[in-house]
């Protein structure tokens, strides 16, 4: 299999990657482990291919405070594995999720920002990113935007980013007395996520607040389990078996679109496995809440 | 189409070529500059038969772009040489000197164990397997297992692969520092970017 051919171009700084884009012909490569397979598939065939790799602006992680809050900014072109080593604190789910990316091989050329902007609705990463309430930084031609991890992904491997738009950085909330997890159960075929569950939340006072908690597998794009959020608030954090057990048995109730399924996992597969796979986020993320300095369960 | 001329060391010599945009790392390596250790397998970056290591990172080199890796420095099985980064063979040297196959101790346990029948996938899997060793020189079989599932074999069955990164680690040992913070503590640090 070899890929289809094209020109192809290395800009060495943003804007220069941003002129190389304009064409609409164009297509940015990061980590290359979504777009080269689809390439040799010829399921793409682009004119130009606009090789990130040499934005080094791009890449690394960074503790940064903006409107007050402490957020985790992650440059787009970081790795899987350099995320992983830099092992940032507050970011569980997230670290979590990152480490389930195909493999080691995998994870030390696919990126954070390819993870996300690939929009395959199977990835890990965009579950932890949408639990997260994390932000998606946007530049374009017209000068850049922010857009919430919820709104990004419109469908199977499709985006609010345009053609000559690129996704710089991501940035995530942090809040220290949160705690998060993800859990999935992986594909037998394709070894992605048939589903994976992505939580977040706080204890306070001794009770679960604000949980967010987000599946991809399931849908065409990562979604929120409202049925699920909903039964966790004010749960009691000292005793949440039973209850974040109740609560997982929702996790179908309220999910707005038709449930994916292929010729190996079908959609009513996926909708059994949801529960079991949202209680061992959510029940880890409990944990992981309780567990941090300060919190009294 | 463009064309690019590329250039990179490659087990310690200076390779160049004039390749298409298109043109894969591993077909580089195999046509261009005969070094036929990585193998092409899935062609779709599941198998791992086609890894190398590309500036000290394992890689799958059936999904990386030939001039993606210009200017960057490849080894292959064919060119590493005795122990893990960070580890040293217990014993050291009279090992080496007794075992004048110049394998090193991770090839010489997949040799012993039996970690291979027709070969496609043990190039990739060395690899993988001493990288793994450098992160982890002291792994759970469950963890060997967790650590290899980007290299598939058609042949062993894997239990004599997780024998061979097994017995491969009872012969490692971490080399001592006097005391200063590993090397990859500091690049850690920075956020792991390169
Ligand atoms: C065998 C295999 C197994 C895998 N298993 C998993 C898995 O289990 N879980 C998982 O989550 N992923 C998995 N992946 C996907 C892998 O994580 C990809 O590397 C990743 O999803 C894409 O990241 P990338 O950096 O390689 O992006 P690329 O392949 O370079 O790009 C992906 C897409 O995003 C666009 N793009 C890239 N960067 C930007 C940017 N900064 N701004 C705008 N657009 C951009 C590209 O044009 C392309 O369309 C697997 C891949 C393979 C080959
Ligand atoms: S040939 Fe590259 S991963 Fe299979
Ligand atoms: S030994 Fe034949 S594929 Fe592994």
């Amino acid at each position: 299999m070899f890929p289809p051919q094209f020109d192809y171009e290395r800009p060495d700084s943003l804007d220069a990657a941003l002129d190389a884009l304009a064409d609409e012909d164009a297509v940015p490569l990061a980590g290359g482990h979504d777009l080269v397979p689809m390439l040799k598939a010829r399921e793409r065939t682009p004119g130009t291919v606009v090789d990130l790799g040499g934005l080094a602006a791009l890449r690394g992680v960074e503790r940064v405070v903006a409107d007050g809050t402490e957020r985790l900014s992650i440059g787009a072109l970081t790795t899987d594995a350099a995320l992983l080593d830099a092992d940032p604190a507050g970011v569980d789910a997230l670290l979590d999720a990152t480490s389930e990316v195909g493999d080691a091989q995998i994870r030390n050329r696919g990126t954070v920002g390819g993870n996300l902007a690939a929009a395959h609705p199977a990835s890990d990463i965009p579950a932890a990113t949408l639990a997260a309430g994390a932000t998606l930084h946007l530049v374009g031609p017209d000068g850049d935007r922010t857009v919430p991890a919820g709104e990004f992904a419109t469908g199977d491997h499709e985006t609010v980013c345009t053609d000559d738009e690129l996704v710089t950085r991501v940035s995530v909330p942090l809040d220290p007395d949160a705690g998060g997890a993800y859990a999935r159960k992986t594909h037998p075929s394709t070894g992605y996520a048939a589903v994976g569950v992505a939580a977040r939340l706080r204890v306070v006072d001794g009770a679960v607040a604000d949980p967010r908690v987000a599946a991809v597998g399931l849908l065409d794009v990562p979604t929120r389990l409202p049925a699920v959020e909903g039964a966790l608030v004010g749960v009691d954090a000292g005793s949440p078996v039973d209850a974040v057990a109740g609560a997982a048995e929702r996790a179908t109730e309220g999910i707005d679109g038709a449930v994916r399924e292929d010729h190996v996992v079908s959609a009513g597969q996926r909708c059994a496995v949801l529960p079991e796979y949202t209680e061992r986020a959510v029940s880890a993320a409990l944990a992981r809440a309780v567990g941090r300095e300060g919190v009294v369960a | 189409m463009s064309e690019h001329e590329i250039a990179a060391t490659v087990d310690g010599a200076t390779e160049t070529a004039t390749v298409e945009a298109r043109r894969l790392l591993v077909h580089a390596l195999r046509e261009n500059w005969g070094y036929t250790q990585p193998t092409v397998g899935c062609e779709s970056g599941k198998c791992g038969a086609c890894t190398v290591e590309m500036d000290g990172e394992v890689v799958k080199s059936c999904c990386v772009l030939a001039v993606q890796a210009d200017g960057s420095e490849i080894t292959t099985v064919g060119g590493i040489e005795g122990a893990p980064d960070g580890l040293a063979e217990v014993g050291g040297d009279d090992v080496a000197a007794a075992d004048d196959d110049g394998f090193g101790p991770v090839q010489r346990s997949f040799h012993e164990e039996h970690g291979l029948q027709c070969g496609y996938c043990t190039p990739g899997m060395i690899l993988r397997s001493r990288d793994l060793l450098a992160a982890n020189p002291d792994p759970s079989r469950e963890e060997i297992r967790e650590g290899l599932k980007g290299n598939v074999c058609r042949c062993t069955g894997y239990e004599n692969v997780v024998d061979a990164v097994e017995a491969a680690a009872r012969k490692l040992e971490p080399i001592e520092t006097d005391g200063g913070a590993p090397e990859d503590a500091v690049d850690a640090a920075d956020g792991g970017a390169d």
